[in-house]
């Protein structure tokens, strides 16, 4: 279980404010106008930028104050999810041991990770040689063997086309059924957010509100999300 | 989003603050020992004050001829496709990695006693003309620094959109108009930088005064500095011209710091603009020439020196052998030294972005005089050491720190640009750390190290400073050794071992500026 406790951002005159619970392995969207600090709220979750006040906790761990790499969730970034110089299988195993100094066994789970995510094959290959679906598959292979409870998508896929972004939400929804892991995915699209999220944080107007059923908001939405949707 | 600084690992903090604990020492600890040894500027003598206004002519002059040169010559290549501009381009980045002692031999080979100028005016009923003195010196100094002086000139000048140039052909601009609407803008912006970048480099150039000045006449504060030193062991006085050379070079840094100075190391240096007011013959006539004239120049000293040495490659004496490995082990040492400081001071720098403390300190250099820092290395090591057995000691640290700016230059856009890109992703993955350095740092920064190392290792093997303060007979280099013959009037030998010198400094930085980019 996910909670911000009173948490305030603040970034020169920007201010955000959250205070809500996201229970376990939920698939919650987020979405709101641009600007409004969606992607900041993912980076403060994830540590990259410090909260002004409140607190963040994991199960009822404080985890405010704890370095990136050591929190309990794997971020997937809009761009520069994978390491240009390292191979495929590479790439994958930072997940597993950061130092890459990998067993036999780590070998052979990566491979398995890339088979599951339907790479198999392209360990010695680099990034740049595999189209953009398939690099966003090697971000997603690499979170599932890293394992962590939470997950977060800050627009990995939204360079793609339709049908390659609804495939790889296709594609997390099954990992994270399988490992239990809750989302937060940060979405520009309401069809994303229709067909992956049952529950959907509205963030607008110096707010991020609790996560609420995303059919009710998508149909009956409030004036400021109405204005964004430009219904 | 502006990122926070990114909390940086023990080991990088600690390397950081080792380096730039360091160059401070090197810098301003050196010149603090100094500067408690000086004893005031009651003693300023008229040899002092000669030596003085000498500096600051020559270096003028220098700056001012070389500018005044190089605006043709950067106008010819901003406007002409021709084949092999290219080579040029890059051949006039050569100087910066030319042995200074090199030059002057090849100078000396066209312009000088018994060169081939001399011999053509004798030939002619002329005078021979001497070129050591003044005009030797700013010959030299205009060798060096005219090729920079068009590199960034040339940048300028492709700095003007293309689109300007075709607003110009669209309103019928002719040549006159072109210049008066859009070169002489960029020239009124561009020279004072240029100006004095190569005044600051002028002001401290040592090899040069000491081959081509000398004399009561041509005596440069440097130079002074190494003849206290060296033949008097006045160190009061050497001292005080350490002084002295500092306010200079702190006024001439200060300066520059009120103007952008170029980086020198321009890219996209070959982005064709269609210029369609420059086709008349006389202006094609006129560009022709000035590049001609401007390679040959620039060209004609070294073909003079390799012509004279290669055959003399197989016969060097034993010390010349014996001086050039104790040259290329002291270039390795200050190369490894320069990137042990300057890799920690750019990934910190890079890491707190914002900060420019660290980088400052890494500049320091920049305007500090080489013999300055070694006069004052003596001075606070003499206590513990003979002067000659750490003579080349004193070389690697102060090749070191006078390398660390330019790799800094190299470094810090790449470190920046590493951190932007892929610092959240190693964070995110807890890659921190010797793994992050090993799997992440060094892969991507690769080029520009091999690019910092190259030049470290060239500029390092090339020269002749500190080592000519301390060297006693058992701890020359080879630059110094070179000097010796030419001393001596040995000059085939010293032809010979100039050609060592060049290909040596030349292989150095091929090699690895190229091994940072073998399949990147």
């Amino acid at each position: 279980m996910l909670e911000l406790q009173d948490v305030t951002i603040t970034q020169g005159a920007f201010r955000l404010s959250a205070d809500f619970v996201v229970a376990k392995s939920a698939r919650v969207a987020v979405i709101g106008p641009s600007g409004a600090g969606k992607s900041t709220l993912l980076s403060v979750i994830a540590g990259f930028y410090p909260a002004e006040s409140g607190r963040i906790l994991w199960d009822g761990t404080d985890i405010t104050h704890i370095q990136p790499g050591k929190r309990p969730l794997s971020i997937l970034f809009q761009d520069q999810n994978l390491f240009p110089h390292l191979t495929i299988a590479q790439n994958v195993g930072l997940g597993l041991r950061p130092d890459l100094r990998l067993s036999p066994a780590d070998h052979e789970a990566v491979s398995r990770a890339l088979t599951r995510t339907g790479l198999q094959g392209m360990e010695a290959r680099k990034p740049a040689t595999l189209s953009g679906g398939q690099q966003g598959r090697v971000a997603l292979t690499r979170a599932l063997l890293r394992a962590r409870p939470l997950m977060l998508l800050d627009e990995p896929f939204a360079a793609l086309g339709p049908a390659l972004k609804a495939e790889m939400l296709d594609l997390v929804a099954e990992i994270t059924d399988e490992t239990g892991a809750t989302v937060l995915m940060v979405s520009h699209a309401p069809e994303d957010a229709r067909r992956f999220a049952p529950e959907t944080i509205l963030v607008a107007e110096g707010t991020a509100h609790p996560p609420h059923p995303t059919t009710a908001l998508l149909d009956n939405p409030p004036p400021v999300l109405a204005a964004y949707l430009g219904q | 989003m502006q990122a926070p600084a990114r909390p940086m690992s023990r080991a990088l903090k600690t390397g950081a603050a080792l380096a730039a604990a360091l160059v401070l020492t090197l810098t301003l600890g050196t010149l603090g020992a100094v500067l408690t040894r000086a004893e005031g500027f009651a003693g300023l003598g008229a040899a002092d004050w000669s030596a003085l206004r000498f500096t600051v002519t020559q270096a003028a002059v220098s700056a001012a001829l070389s500018l005044l040169l190089a605006i043709p010559a950067a106008r010819a290549l901003a406007r002409r496709r021709f084949p092999g501009r290219g080579v040029l381009i890059t051949l006039l980045g050569a100087p910066f990695i030319l042995p200074v002692i090199v030059a002057v031999m090849g100078l000396l080979a066209v312009f000088g006693r018994s060169g081939f100028l001399n011999d053509g005016l004798a030939a002619l009923g002329f005078a021979r003309v001497s070129i050591y003195g003044f005009a030797g010196v700013v010959l030299a100094h205009v060798f060096f620094n005219l090729p920079l002086a068009v590199r960034l000139l040339l940048q300028g000048w492709l700095d003007i959109p293309a689109e300007r140039f075709r607003l110009a052909a669209a309103l019928g601009f002719g040549p006159g108009d072109i210049a008066r609407h859009l070169e002489y803008p960029m020239l009124r912006a561009r020279t004072p930088g240029v100006f004095v970048a190569i005044f600051l480099i002028c002001l401290t150039s040592f090899a040069v005064a000491l081959t081509l000045g000398g004399g009561p006449k041509a005596t440069t504060v440097e130079l002074a500095i190494y003849q206290s030193f060296r033949y008097d062991f006045d160190l009061g006085r050497a001292a005080m011209l350490a002084a002295i050379q500092l306010g200079l070079c702190a006024t001439a840094a200060l300066l520059a710091a009120r103007f952008t100075l170029p980086s020198g190391f321009g890219t996209g240096l070959d982005r064709p603009v269609a210029r369609w007011d420059a086709n008349g013959p006389f202006l094609r006539t006129q560009d022709i020439a000035v590049l001609i004239l401007t390679s040959l120049f620039l060209l004609a000293p070294l073909l003079a020196v390799i012509t004279a040495g290669l055959p003399r490659l197989g016969s060097l004496p034993a010390p010349v052998w014996q001086a050039a490995l104790r040259s290329l082990a002291v270039a390795g040492v200050s190369t490894l030294a320069a990137i042990a400081m300057a890799l920690p001071l750019a990934l910190a720098s890079a890491a707190r972005s914002g900060r420019r403390g660290l980088e400052t300190i890494g500049m320091l250099p920049l305007a500090t005089s080489s013999l300055v820092t070694g006069t004052g290395l003596f001075l606070l090591l003499r206590p513990l050491a003979n002067p000659g057995d750490i003579a080349l000691a004193v070389t690697v640290a102060v090749n070191a720190a006078m390398a660390l700016p330019f790799c800094l230059r190299a470094l810090l856009p790449a470190a920046r640009e590493l951190e932007a890109d892929y610092g959240r992703l190693a964070q995110s993955l807890n890659l921190t750390g010797l793994a992050r350095l090993r799997l992440l740092t060094l892969p991507r920064l690769r080029r520009p190290l091999g690019f910092a190392a190259g030049l470290t290792a060239a500029l390092s093997m090339g020269d002749l400073g500190v080592i000519a303060l301390f060297a006693d007979e058992d701890s020359a280099t080879l630059p110094l050794q070179l000097y010796r013959l030419m001393g001596a009037y040995r000059m085939q030998d010293a032809a010979g071992a100039a050609v060592l010198l060049l290909a040596l400094s030349l292989a150095l930085f091929w090699a690895l500026d190229r091994g940072g980019r073998a399949d990147a």
